[in-house]
């Protein structure tokens, strides 16, 4: 499912003391198959951005309703905003939600706080429950089936975990949990807010490494909003930049970091390639890698090579 | 972040919002018992019409007031049908069974239905134009007691939190496919244990937390602190500390000159 969104605004509290604006003209394109990284600093509107595309947030209809009006003379509307994903156009009303929220699965920040059944089991299957055709509950087989698949694609062992009380697992036992209770459904977009907020540095390897296998077996499209910039830089294919509800920039990482300096001006982090690569410029050594940690080994290794 | 809830700060710069915070508990304790000291329909509309001037006054709209009414909607629904139905009035316009409207009745329900909106009315003011840390140090600069007034600045400041926690949760539910605006009755109120359960966690959690970082600052309940804002009377205090005694006085006149409607 291809992501275009156009024109997007929001506004938090429209019309009271409290608005906060959130988004403010936000396009952007994220095609089938990517594995596509959002980045920008606290407020900058990249969870509400994310969550317009389950249509948790909708798209105001007032700004279609405004579209509708004649302008008045020497007055310029703003553009009308596109929203679609796949097949689905969010800025209709009539959308079937339902059907959008099957297809684009959504994993919010310590998704763990979401568990609330007495199984590992019965929470896995409730989206599944959720997301069945009406009066066609799936069988008890199909179930299982199922949520076995979601277990052991988050790397739970079905058998020693399926019966288990999810609160009485660890914080990133829990966090896989949550994250197979999302996939259950095969969704053909996933997106995550912060997947590895608050792991260990091994639990954020391994759950990145979780939503590589996931990439190439069950959900065509990833979407991730992360802080962690070596992460962006290792795994995603193209990055988008959020700041102050505008997306400034988005393009692969590989071009992403070549202006580091730039991303430092906006208080945001660069990834520690990228950092070991200014300082090397500052001696005199030009490294052009694509700032994995691989492949920067590997070209700078070459380059030792190649002047010894 | 949505929302915002019932009877919170409303953050404007204002008369009402400058008064002293133990004036503005007194003048609700003072209006309260004015609503109740009047027994007829004019001591009722002098109370309303101070309370439209107050409104003015703190320059809150006029929907945000209104919008404190709807919260007790139901329960002013349900007395007032109990009244109408019931009230044993001497002009009976119908009556079946038990049941039967009475000029008093219906008198009787009016009254009561502007007493209860005047009463959430007002007592909403007091939330809506001062902060919950103002209206502790008024609380406890009136009773003397931190403990209690620091138990009830927390409850309240947990309030958005809580608000915005149940967000979030609602919404991963829904992500996963959960339903809250469909079906009868029951199936709505199951359809709650998953943010339910999820959200008495979050709350301990965050109860917790805050127990934790209070005490590692070394806070210890009841013992006497400094303030960092001291709470000071003014001329605005003065002039509605008129004001209010002006309105029980008239209450009171008018009840005993004008009489009980009823």
């Amino acid at each position: 499912m291809r992501i275009v969104a156009e024109h997007l605004s929001y506004t938090y509290n429209a019309g009271s003391p409290f608005a906060v604006k959130a988004l403010d003209d936000v396009s952007l394109t994220i095609e089938e198959g990517e594995f596509f990284g959002i980045i920008g600093h606290t407020g900058s509107g990249k969870s509400t951005f994310v969550q317009h595309l389950n249509g948790l947030i909708r798209v105001p209809s007032s700004l279609k309703r405004h579209r509708a009006k004649k302008p008045k003379k020497g007055e310029v509307l703003p553009p009308a905003p596109v929203l679609r994903v796949g097949d689905f156009d969010l800025t209709e009303k009539k959308t079937d939600f339902r059907a959008l929220r099957r297809h684009v699965g959504m994993v919010f920040q310590y998704p763990e706080y979401q568990l609330f059944a007495e199984t590992v089991a019965a929470d896995v299957a409730f989206g599944l429950k959720n997301f069945a055709e009406k009066g066609q509950k799936p069988g008890k087989e199909a179930l299982d089936a199922a949520v076995r698949d979601a277990l052991e694609a988050v790397g739970l062992d079905y058998r020693e975990y399926a019966e288990k009380s999810p609160f009485d697992l660890s914080g990133g036992q829990k966090r896989r949990v949550a994250i197979a209770g999302v996939i259950v459904t095969k969704p053909e977009v996933l997106v995550l807010d912060e997947p590895a907020a608050g792991l260990d540095p091994l639990g954020k390897r391994e759950i990145m490494q979780l939503l590589h296998e996931l990439h190439s077996t069950w959900c065509k499209t990833v979407v991730i909003v992360s802080h962690d910039m070596d992460e962006i830089a290792e795994n995603c294919s193209r990055v988008a930049v959020f700041s102050g509800g505008h997306v400034r920039d988005y393009m692969p990482p590989k071009e992403l970091f070549r202006n580091a300096e730039e991303l430092v001006g906006l208080g945001l982090d660069i990834p520690l390639t990228a950092k070991l690569v200014l300082a090397l410029k500052r001696r005199g050594i030009e490294i052009d890698c694509d700032y994995t940690t691989e492949d920067f080994i590997r070209k700078t290794l070459a380059f030792k090579g190649g002047n010894a | 972040m949505k929302e915002v809830a019932f009877g919170q700060y409303y953050p404007v710069d204002s008369f009402v919002h400058r008064l002293d915070p133990r004036f503005k508990l007194f003048f609700l304790v003072a209006f309260i018992a004015a609503i109740f000291v009047a027994t007829n329909f004019y001591g009722l509309l002098v109370c309303a019409g101070v309370l439209v001037f107050v409104i003015l006054f703190s320059r809150i709209p006029a929907g945000k007031v209104l919008r404190a009414v709807r919260g007790v909607l139901f329960l002013a629904l349900f007395a007032t049908l109990i009244h109408v139905f019931f009230y044993a009035g001497e002009t009976v316009y119908w009556s079946y069974g038990i049941i039967c409207i009475s000029r008093e009745g219906l008198i009787s329900s009016a009254f009561l239905i502007l007493r209860l909106a005047l009463l959430v009315v007002c007592s909403s003011m007091l939330t809506y134009t001062t902060t919950p840390v103002a209206l502790t140090d008024g609380i406890e600069a009136i009773f003397h007691v931190h403990v209690i007034a620091r138990i009830m600045s927390i409850a309240l400041r947990m309030i958005p939190s809580l608000m915005e926690e149940t967000e979030r949760v609602k919404n991963a539910q829904k992500a996963r496919g959960a339903d809250f605006e469909s079906g009868n009755l029951f199936k709505r109120v199951k359809a709650f244990v998953p943010i339910l359960i999820p959200l008495l966690l979050s709350a301990f959690r965050i109860a917790e937390d805050l127990g934790d970082a209070m005490e590692s600052r070394c806070y210890v309940g009841g013992k006497k602190r400094t303030k960092y804002k001291k709470l000071c009377f003014s001329w605005r205090d003065l002039l509605g500390m008129v004001v209010a005694c002006a309105l029980v006085a008239g209450v009171v006149l008018l009840r005993i000159y004008v009489g009980a409607t009823l």
